[in-house]
């Protein structure tokens, strides 16, 4: 068991060691960031001022959280495109990561955190503190509020991570995935909440995006950490997350083990 | 056809084909690359409509909520968005992968480009242009559509010059943010990803009616960045509103001057980075 634990740190610490080489980048996806929340708070703020102040319970106050919080998450939770496995698939180095002697899903999902670890700070805080000075955020006064929210979103990176290998897979069956991986960005993207808060959404919309994994990915963390949730909403919300969790990495597994059998490695 | 073209380009070496010729040659043959691949090509299409449908549902969803946003209505937003997104995505299927010329500085591929006796720029804009993007266009235009059909306009000439102008000048505009940002990428290596916020960001800016946005924000898209004379103000002259405060409708008029004027700085920019750069020696 200590053992275990052992090869997951030191995965963890390779995947942050590994992005916290890249310190122009990351400075450069703050900046980034900053000036699309920017733009997104003057659009939800146009949006508010001509419904009269309220939309689905958000003032401009909870709304500016909202629009900061999922800026400063976008880096750490990963909503873009990242397709590290379809390539190894691709070239082959999959097969490396099959004779390792861990599972490659689960050695991946450390390395992955250990790579939000590192972002989460430096791609994270300049959108918040911008926000904080321009628009004003809310920040949670109770230490429970910053302990579970710190745990959705710990669960958002899982969830992410989970979705994002999956995809990755089809590249077992497929040469080329940049048209599969467009389409689950555009609907990631639109369901987890990054460009219009899900409760915005109409009802029948609203209904679809919970019959996808994505609101757990960005939109439910959000949702804690800005205290928009109390007492057993906490708890369920928590628990949502954890079940699409498990689903998504048993679904991975399961796509793993087919994979292998389908795939060939030419040379030695 | 094209390989006839290459080779007639190839066996007469004394002779130095027209450079229509050549630029020919090397599109035909990029063109044919992208779409040999049927399925993967197809999927492409199907995944660039589905980023047209994407934004348009998070206009949508604002409507659910609000009748008006930044003084238009649901039907002249959508012009303002399809406006904007027909000069983007143009922009993006011509010179889109510009912006990521780290990866040819690091791939070398860029070096090769210096030895040939061609515009590098030239070059970089055909490695890669992306036909799958149309459907990006062709989704922007039927929002157009249907949107205009939705407002009762009168034609005069100065409208119809506005409306001409977008998918031409507001798509050089974008086209020349591409080239700026690919400009600076000289510079910023490690850092390019800090340009997307003019390029997309720009974008973003010309989807929504630029009354929403305040100072800085507004200012640096209009007059450094002219993200909002690719759409915003040229829909005004169309729609016959007037604008906000600082923001007078007939700017819409001076879309092709800001054109001219954003590819000036945008050539400059890339001329001083070409010359900036030094290879690594591969």
């Amino acid at each position: 068991m200590s053992r275990n634990l052992l090869v997951a740190w030191q995965l963890m610490r390779s995947g942050f060691r590994r992005h916290s080489a890249y310190r122009a980048a990351a400075v450069a996806g703050a900046l980034t960031n900053t000036v699309f929340g920017a733009i997104k708070a003057s659009i939800t703020l146009g949006a508010l001022a001509s419904a009269g102040g309220h939309i689905a319970g958000y003032d401009s106050r909870s709304a500016m959280t909202y629009v900061w919080l999922t800026q400063a998450l976008i880096a750490p939770v990963n909503l873009f495109y990242w397709n590290e496995i379809g390539e190894r698939v691709r070239s082959g180095d999959i097969a490396i990561d099959l004779a390792r002697p861990v599972n490659t899903q689960i050695a991946y999902l450390f390395t992955d955190l250990g790579r939000a670890a590192f972002e989460i700070l430096p791609r994270g805080l300049p959108p918040l503190l911008i926000g904080a000075v321009t628009t004003g955020i809310h920040v949670p006064n109770d230490p429970v509020v910053w302990g579970v929210g710190l745990l959705s979103i710990l669960l958002g990176i899982c969830v992410s991570y989970a979705c994002r290998f999956l995809i990755n897979l089809t590249s077992f069956w497929l040469l080329e995935t940049r048209g599969v991986q467009t389409l689950y960005l555009v609907a990631s993207n639109i369901f987890c909440g990054l460009l219009i808060p899900v409760h915005w959404f109409p009802p029948s919309l609203q209904t679809l995006a919970h019959a996808t994994p994505f609101p757990s990915i960005l939109q439910t963390p959000v949702d804690v950490l800005s205290g928009r949730y109390t007492g057993g909403a906490v708890a369920a919300a928590l628990l949502t997350q954890t079940l699409w969790f498990i689903g998504m990495m048993f679904a991975g597994h399961v796509l793993m083990r087919r994979g292998r059998r389908v795939l060939v490695v030419q040379g030695g | 056809m094209g390989e006839s073209l290459a080779r007639e380009v190839t066996d007469r070496a004394d002779v130095r084909p027209s450079a229509f010729t050549m630029w020919r040659v090397l599109l035909a043959s990029r063109l044919r690359a992208q779409t040999s691949y049927r399925a993967s090509f197809a999927l492409d299409l199907f995944g660039n409509l589905g980023i047209a449908l994407l934004e348009f549902t998070e206009l949508w969803v604002i409507f659910a909520n609000v009748k008006a946003l930044g003084g238009l209505s649901f039907a002249q937003t959508a012009v303002v968005f399809a406006f904007a997104n027909i000069a983007f995505s143009l922009a993006d299927l011509i010179v889109g992968h510009v912006d990521e010329l780290p990866r040819y500085i690091r791939a070398g591929t860029l070096d090769a480009f210096l030895v040939r006796p061609a515009s590098v720029l030239g070059q970089l804009i055909t490695s890669d242009i992306s036909p799958k993007r149309i459907t990006r266009t062709l989704g922007a235009v039927a929002v157009f559509i249907i949107a205009i059909a939705h407002l009762d306009i009168a034609w005069t000439p100065l409208r119809i010059w506005a409306l001409i102008s977008v998918p031409i000048f507001g798509t050089a505009i974008f086209a020349a943010l591409f080239v700026t940002a690919a400009g600076l990428q000289f510079w910023l290596i490690d850092g390019a990803e800090v340009t997307n916020a003019f390029t997309y960001g720009g974008s973003y800016v010309a989807s929504y009616p630029a009354s929403l946005y305040q100072n800085v924000l507004r200012t640096f898209f209009t007059f450094v960045m002219p993200a909002i004379f690719t759409a915003y103000l040229p829909a005004l002259v169309i729609f016959g509103e007037s604008g906000p405060a600082g923001l007078p409708a007939w700017l819409g008029l001076l879309t092709p001057l800001m054109a001219g004027i954003s590819w000036g700085v945008a050539l400059g920019l890339w001329r001083l980075g070409l010359r900036h750069y030094t290879g690594a020696g591969s």
